[in-house]
């Protein structure tokens, strides 16, 4: 499909997959470990034909298990590296991400969500959110989620993600779906400025004489040692909550009703804001970017300021659990989701806004 | 009392190499991972790459290598050093890059990355400890266990219709294309340590030239996982291990002497 030669201008019409990979190449990234499967292969695709001439490691693994562990290699040698997947193969990563996390070792990994559970779909879907942030492998860890909602924002989280990975010394996660990975649409990429990389001194590049040798593990045994790690561990995301987190809120400070959803979810609900405009609803959308941290301060007091909020996933309602958590009852906290792979519709949404706005008596907007 | 021996004008034949940090290790009296350490150790030394060696240390007996050789090391998952060396070995193609795995992280959970990664023809040292058992665990059945051989899995014995056959994974990478030196090699005698030495040595060399993946086999024991004590399980071993695992080179890259 491609020659290795083709012109990327820095405004392009993409696909989602394509601009996540193109943005890579401009962010500095040194090597990709992936493997194939449906809807991502583009990413790996795009890379062994426009990355490999211009120098760069891009390398088929035996297996998601492989390619994690190369990963883990790579990233611990000090380099810039990217590995990408669909549900199933994430799923095989998580091993490899526990360590990661134990290990601290900062690198980019992008989940094309597909619906499941088990082999499911290669149609899109959020049914990996819980996977995604409340950590997915085993013990007490979290990743830094982003969730872009365009083929813009699978480019720019492209940047943000190495940066942040860099900043914080963990594995960073674009959770995006299906229908982002594989619609076009105009992306501008912006210039990527490579001398801000931050040095890695920790990195096993050969012990030098006058330092330390540098060891990259995830194990201590005496219970005590693990124990004051996991502390620094949990301070380390303490920080990441209260500096990191990412939203977008659309006519959200005065709404009766408030529609929170992320990625592709978002834009249908922003879609749905628009049509219930026209019936004389008053309703607004909170976007969480960033999954972990959870936008949950912003949350709460949003609750304080409207009559209802209502979440739409493309799952059986995970966020919605986090959502609940931050609103702590102050407001109903409805929920609209299709799974296995079912994108839902604006006017279905809209539905349940109507419902809503009889129920807990919005005002009715006249519009001039 | 007058010493025996004087004290004050001894001459120093051997030294530990500088290379092995100056601690206890956790291995059991009479192991051969002690010295299948100092020997790598020795050879990195002499060859003065210390500073251009990472080393990836296993799950198993091996995974607190790094508390013992004073070098850069990574702790891979069970069964992923092959690809965690991969992935070092292609950021940082001029540096040497080495794993350290026992015979279940190699050839039973990593079976896939240590086979595709000699497949691939990576320039890197795979050091595989055969003991024929799981010694970190408490004894259990390896894949490497010989048919016969009790374990705390295998507790009458490996039988062939329950367990099947012990797999000669040397062998099995020696006949891929991307491997360049395989050979097996053993630490239970000083002879055998000076033979593996050489391998070593030539190993680190042909890694320098790019010539392909490596892999030293070391038979050895584990006096603890058999119930021996360290002079009966090195006997067991030349009696029973080697019949199976016979010692020499199995493959040498081109234009090289294969050693017996």
């Amino acid at each position: 499909m491609f020659k290795g030669d083709m012109t990327v201008h820095d405004i392009s019409l993409m696909k989602g997959n394509e601009a996540l990979a193109e943005a890579a190449i401009r962010a500095g990234l040194d090597a990709y470990f992936g493997y194939p499967i449906t809807p991502q292969s583009e990413i790996l695709e795009y890379l062994s034909s426009e990355f490999v001439p211009k120098g760069g490691i891009v390398l088929q693994a035996e297996s998601e298990l492989a390619a994690i562990n190369m990963i883990y290699g790579a990233s611990g040698a000090g380099a810039r590296v990217m590995t990408s997947s669909s549900s199933p193969g994430i799923s095989l990563m998580q091993e490899g991400l526990s360590y990661s996390a134990c290990a601290e070792l900062p690198f980019l990994i992008v989940n094309v969500n597909r619906g499941g559970p088990g082999l499911g779909t290669i149609q899109p879907s959020q049914g990996d959110y819980f996977q995604a942030v409340k950590g997915g492998g085993h013990g007490d860890y979290h990743l830094i989620v982003l969730a872009p909602a365009t083929v813009q924002e699978m480019a720019d989280f492209v940047y943000d993600g190495f940066d942040l990975a860099d900043k914080w010394r963990i594995p960073v996660m674009i959770l995006t779906d299906g229908a982002l990975g594989q619609m076009m649409e105009k992306v501008e990429f912006r210039p990527y400025d490579k001398s801000q990389r931050i040095p890695k001194p920790w990195a096993t590049t050969g012990k030098t004489k006058g330092r330390e040798r540098n060891i990259i593990t995830s194990i201590h045994l005496e219970p005590e040692q693990m124990e004051d790690f996991n502390i620094h561990l949990q301070k380390k995301y303490k920080k990441i909550c209260e500096e990191e987190v990412r939203f977008e809120l659309i006519n959200a400070e005065d709404a009766d009703l408030i529609l929170v959803a992320f990625g592709l979810s978002a834009r249908i609900a922003h879609k749905a804001i628009d049509l219930a405009k026209d019936q004389g609803i008053n309703a607004g959308l909170m976007r969480p970017i960033t999954l972990y941290p959870f936008p949950t301060t912003i949350m709460n007091l949003l609750a304080k300021k409207t009559k209802a909020i209502l979440v739409v996933e493309m799952n059986s309602g995970q966020m919605v659990e986090d959502v609940r958590l931050a609103v702590d009852g102050q407001v109903p906290v409805y929920f609209h989701g299709r799974m296995g792979g079912m994108i839902p519709s604006p006017e279905e949404v809209l539905d349940e806004m109507l419902t809503l706005s009889q129920k807990h008596e919005f005002r009715v907007i006249v519009q001039e | 009392m007058e010493p025996i021996i004087d004290l004050e004008n001894l001459e120093c034949v051997y030294l530990k190499p500088g290379t092995l940090v100056d601690t206890q290790t956790r291995y059991c009296p009479g192991c051969g991972h002690g010295v299948a350490h100092r020997v790598v150790m020795e050879v990195i030394d002499e060859l003065g790459i210390q500073e251009n060696v990472i080393g990836i240390a296993p799950v198993g007996c091996a995974v607190f290598a790094y508390f013992y050789l004073d070098i850069d090391m990574q702790e891979a998952a069970h069964g992923r050093a092959c690809a965690v060396a991969t992935g070092i070995k292609r950021v940082l193609p001029d540096k040497y890059v080495f794993t350290y795995q026992g015979d279940g992280d190699l050839a039973a959970i990593g079976t896939a990355e240590t086979i595709h990664t000699a497949n691939r023809g990576e320039n890197i040292l795979v050091v595989f400890i055969n003991n024929a058992i799981y010694g970190m665990t408490g004894g259990q059945m390896a894949p490497t266990t010989i048919l016969g051989m009790k374990t705390s899995t295998s507790p009458f014995g490996r039988d062939i219709k329950l367990q099947g056959f012990p797999l000669k994974i040397a062998d099995l990478i020696a006949m891929l294309p991307g491997s360049a030196y395989v050979t097996r090699q053993a630490v239970f005698t000083p002879n055998h340590v000076r033979q593996l030495k050489k391998s070593l040595i030539r190993a680190f060399g042909y890694q320098k030239e790019k010539r392909g993946t490596c892999l030293i086999e070391i038979v050895s024991n584990c006096p603890s996982g058999w119930k021996m004590t360290p002079l009966e399980a090195n006997d067991w071993l030349e009696k029973n291990m080697l019949p199976i695992y016979p010692l020499g080179d199995l493959k040498v890259p081109e234009g090289e002497v294969k050693h017996a």
